[in-house]
């Protein structure tokens, strides 16, 4: 007979044979048998948070840079409705994730006992599935379904809530090596002939225009997208997701697209004939008015979500199936097809995409006084030669790394881009540099942003985690503050971040090295400076121009063909 | 486009929350739900939900993708795509007093109600059928009369062979 092992003894093995390498969480009443079990063992190793929220986009900045689940411990009540904000994060990006919540004794559930709350009803809306378990015999085949669920199709966030009791019951271990659930069959191989359809509108296209987002880099298809775009010498943009899946520096790539996309991504948008959206959903704040969009194109949809195809555009040739196997798929009939692109189009195709590239929508003053945060940001890409892992809270900051931070590599780049949560950027970085201890890892920040998970430099310093934090201090919650100047005449209404704290003695007094940079000559030493600390976490706080705004833009609710570009060059 | 009431079948995985989850679906996504109807099948493991909802043709389609991306959800139907027989049970509690009594009566028999309960002054009639059916016996009904009433919304299955099965 097998060796009988308590609920939390099984939980914790079921991790280590999961493989999982690191869980982000914080210990309570609820999860204490677990944090026991947790203590005499060494294969999986625990990384204490400030914060639940922290655990959450620590375990998720950890997936989005290597690929493998996030894994999350929290207790109940305050613990699970604290990593909320970073399910629901995890969930909008479609980022696999295990979350572990703690559960009242199971004879308590519901009768509003301390530290009780209804996790799975809480969660529910943000995971891809959720469970609750009432019976250690059903633990480990859950946390296996967990895994599969959260790893495979489009990826999520999984919660498996675990009552105390049940991690103090014992029951055989027996890790199964595999489950199958009938309910659940997510489609990989694309329709054969909707592929041969789509090649053949793709081959026949005189303005062909791809648009590739994150569903590339979830489905690791980087490798196939490059081959696929360079085989056929067409036009792509990136999604704010989707960056790194297409080379940044190679000459077929013209920038992100949407709201602060590139003028020439954006025109291509507007003006092709075919628009081929690998991996993406065609997010509002990629499309703008639906009404406007890409009005002269016929468009091919690969999702593995049969739910994201005609959901707010509606295509000519959707296929669901995963990624990579249509891609690769495509790349063989286009090597056997006797028709080939039709070169004299598509070289007048880039001509026109040339002269919207010749406009140089990024250009920003070079000659100010004041620290241009494109400036950093551009420094930054060229003293890390493009390869750095950067992570990034939400605003303006977020922006402008995505626009200026050049990345040749997919899963460098590491945003909430769906919910965005503002929050997100420093715990997510560490998790990427504990996945990757060599690694340069910037946390691109604003002073606002920074402020709402700033209790992890805690953490940072005790896992001796060396991350670079450039935070861009322009004394604003700045995309609110642009909003504010663009579309409320200036009333700067609750976005001037009053009474900041000094950022060079709180790094210090956490233990890491603060540094503050006001000039633009100093930028470039500062960042020298910083890179070769390598075993220390340095927050650089620069000083930037407060009435900087990220250029160009797509009103919400307008089309691609109707951007702004920088007020010195403002047209409309 | 016009909006058009749809019944939609689905067969789920009979565990407790998996209700929660067709619900909240509607409810975060704006979706109408006009009734709704489970019970386990002849597999205990097993669910059998009928739902009406009603939208455009593209609400429709993104209804029933989102409720097969649940995973607690096996299979589903569009009944309303091909033809299918709607039935719903009605328990209608009416007072019956006087010459009433006989009307009432009479009128049950003409829709083929069975009248289920009887006291001195009121009857409980049990009726059976689609819909419109319901609706229509309620309108013949004197509104006066009507104490209380009891849908249980609409079942469906399709016709011939054809199963929705595991």
């Amino acid at each position: 007979m097998a060796l009988e092992l308590t609920g939390a003894e099984i939980l914790v093995r079921a991790l280590k044979d999961e493989g999982v390498e690191y869980i982000f969480g914080y210990p309570g009443g609820a999860v204490l048998h677990i944090y026991d079990a947790l203590y005499k063992q060494e294969d999986v190793k625990h990384i204490l948070v400030r914060h639940e929220q922290g655990a959450t986009h620590a375990a998720d900045g950890y997936a989005r840079s290597t690929g493998r689940p996030g894994v999350v411990l929290v207790t109940s009540g305050p613990g699970a409705t604290n990593a909320v904000t970073g399910i629901a994060t995890a969930y909008m990006d479609s980022i696999p994730m295990v979350i572990i919540t703690g559960q009242v004794h199971t004879s308590a559930i519901g009768s509003d006992a301390f530290q009780e709350v209804d996790s799975v009803g809480i969660t529910r809306p943000c995971v891809k599935h959720n469970f609750l378990v009432k019976d250690v015999k059903d633990l480990a085949t859950t946390i296996k379904k967990a895994f599969y669920i959260a790893t495979t199709g489009r990826p999520g966030p999984v919660v498996v809530d675990v009552p105390k009791d049940v991690t103090a019951n014992k029951a055989e271990y027996a890790y199964p090596k595999k489950v199958a659930l009938r309910s659940y069959k997510p489609v990989v191989e694309g329709h054969q002939g909707q592929i041969k359809k789509a090649v053949e509108l793709i081959l026949s296209a005189k303005r062909p225009m791809i648009y590739s987002g994150g569903g590339v880099i979830l489905g690791e298809a980087s490798k196939a997208l490059t081959e696929f775009t360079r085989l056929l010498g067409y036009p792509i943009t990136n999604t704010l997701m989707g960056l790194g899946a297409y080379p940044a520096t190679d000459k077929q790539f013209v920038g992100m697209l949407g709201m602060h996309g590139t003028y020439e991504a954006n025109m291509a948008m507007h003006e092709c004939d075919m628009l081929l959206n690998i991996g993406a959903r065609f997010d509002d704040r990629v499309v703008g008015k639906v009404e406007l969009f890409s009005p002269g194109s016929k468009k091919i949809h690969i999702d593995i979500d049969p739910s994201s195809i005609s959901k707010s555009v509606r295509v000519d040739v959707p296929i669901v199936g995963s990624v990579g196997n249509v891609l690769g798929e495509m790349i063989t009939l286009i090597k056997a097809a006797r028709k080939q692109p039709d070169k004299a189009a598509l070289a007048g195709w880039w001509k026109q995409i040339d002269q919207w590239r010749a406009k140089d929508c990024l250009r920003y003053d070079h000659k100010s006084k004041l620290i241009k945060p494109q400036a950093v940001l551009e420094k930054l890409c060229q003293l890390t030669k493009g390869d750095a892992f950067v992570t990034s809270d939400v605003g303006q900051h977020q922006m402008w790394a995505a626009q200026f931070y050049k990345f040749d590599k997919p899963r460098r780049w590491i945003n909430s881009g769906g919910l965005g949560t503002m929050g997100f950027g420093l715990p997510a970085a560490m998790g990427v540099q504990l996945a990757h201890p060599r690694a340069t890892v910037a946390c691109v920040t604003g002073e606002a942003s920074i402020m709402m998970c700033i209790q992890e430099l805690s953490t940072c310093k005790q896992y001796g985690l060396p991350l670079k934090i450039i935070n861009l201090n322009n004394r604003y919650m700045g995309m609110v503050r642009q909003w504010q100047e663009f579309f409320y005449k200036g009333r700067y209404s609750h976005s001037y971040m009053d009474a900041l704290p000094d950022f060079v003695k709180l790094a210090e007094s956490f233990g890491h090295v603060g540094m503050k940079i006001e000039k633009p000559g100093d930028v470039e030493p500062a960042l020298k400076e910083a890179l070769k600390l390598k075993d220390r976490l340095v927050f650089m706080d620069f000083i930037t121009d407060e009435t900087e705004n990220v250029y160009p833009m797509i009103q919400a609710g307008k089309g691609h063909h109707e951007m702004h570009l920088s007020p010195e060059r403002e047209l409309a | 486009m016009k909006n058009m009431s749809h019944i939609i079948s689905i067969l789920m995985e009979n565990e407790s929350g998996a209700l929660s989850r067709v619900a909240g679906l509607f409810s975060a996504r704006g979706y109408n739900i006009e009734s709704l109807t489970v019970a386990p099948t002849e597999d205990p493991s097993l669910s059998r939900m009928t739902l009406v909802t009603s939208g455009t043709d593209n609400i429709i389609e993104q209804i029933t993708k989102q409720l097969n991306k649940l995973v607690d959800v096996v299979k589903l139907l569009d009944l309303t795509e091909g033809p299918h027989i709607e039935r719903e049970m009605m328990l209608i509690k009416v007072k019956a007093t006087g010459e009433a009594r006989e009307e009432i009566k009479r009128l049950a028999d003409i829709f083929r109600g069975h009248i289920i309960d009887v006291t001195g002054s009121s009857y409980v009639i049990e009726l059976t059928g689609p819909g419109e059916k319901i609706d229509g016996f309620i309108q013949a009904l004197d509104g006066k009369a009507i104490m209380e009433v009891v849908r249980s919304g609409v079942s469906g299955i399709a016709r011939g062979a054809k199963s929705l099965k595991v």
